[in-house]
């Protein structure tokens, strides 16, 4: 049996999660906010291995899950980074307060 | 008497917490790809310790890899600078840092006792193979569903990425 509790696996993934969305909102790279989100799903992926051991289910779903959510996570950076070269070859700039043509 | 267990797990995850700070506070872009590697490298040992070698072995293909060097490229194509540029102002910046701490503290209370004493499941015996036999037999349509996703993923990122022929040769 593991040594370590659920409780800690938890509190580490929120730390990063935090770390995520501090970062995604206020750099203004493009680049370094999909990091950021990156960041951010990694520590839901752990969350999604640490309750497929220590949860009250434990089963191997909670891994087929994680890498259902590394594959969306590999499209959305593909994806992300193709809109990212369209808009600089539209505007010139990568700073995300630059992109506001869609404002009111 | 600390456990080898206990004290990887800490080694661990001081190496990604502080592969996260490191992150946000250098200023070139290229070392903030390059600490965050610390982070994805110290949360593939986090998935061996809870015995999952094979999302571990994919944690570091595909994050500390494939991401890493795409979105390498990304900055070596779009930048002019290497520095970041000074990002939005002390107000703002104080402003979403409480806003995320009241989050972290208010998700704290929550968690910080959670602990769910289910059955310990044999995950460690042929992990790979477990996962298999899930994935094609009781995840069988999210999978198949997953590879239309890629391909669509694949055609956008193409397509998106492109020269706009016809508006190179109009201007």
């Amino acid at each position: 049996m593991s040594s370590i509790p659920l409780s800690g696996y938890l509190v580490l993934a929120l730390i990063l999660f935090c770390i995520g969305l501090y970062g995604a909102l206020t750099k203004r790279n493009t680049v370094i906010v999909l990091i950021c989100m990156e960041l951010m799903l990694n520590a839901v992926n752990l969350n999604l291995v640490a309750f497929s051991k220590l949860g009250a289910a434990p089963s191997i779903t909670g891994q087929v899950f994680a890498l259902f959510s590394i594959t969306i996570a590999a499209a959305e950076a593909a994806v992300g980074l193709a809109i990212l070269f369209a808009l600089y070859r539209n505007r010139k700039s990568i700073a995300v307060d630059d992109y506001d043509s869609m404002k009111h | 008497m600390i456990s080898g267990e206990f004290a990887a797990f800490a080694i661990l995850s001081l190496t990604a917490i502080s592969g996260g700070i490191l992150m946000l506070n250098v200023t070139k872009v290229v070392h903030m790809l390059i600490s965050l590697v610390l982070t994805f490298v110290s949360i593939a040992g986090l998935y061996i310790l809870l015995t999952a070698e094979f999302i571990a072995v994919v944690q570091i293909l595909i994050y500390s890899g494939a991401i890493t060097i795409i979105m390498l490229f990304g900055i070596m194509l779009t930048r002019k600078t290497d520095e970041e540029e000074p990002s939005a102002g002390r107000l703002k910046k104080g402003l979403v840092f409480a806003s995320t701490a009241v989050f972290a503290v208010v998700m704290y209370i929550g968690i910080y006792r959670l602990d769910l004493n289910g059955d310990p499941a044999a995950l460690h015996e042929d992990n790979t193979e477990q996962i298999g036999i899930a994935l094609f037999s009781k995840h069988i349509i999210p999978f198949e569903l997953t590879s239309v996703l890629l391909l669509a993923a694949l055609i956008g990122a193409i397509i998106l990425a492109k020269k706009d022929e016809e508006k190179e040769e109009q201007s």
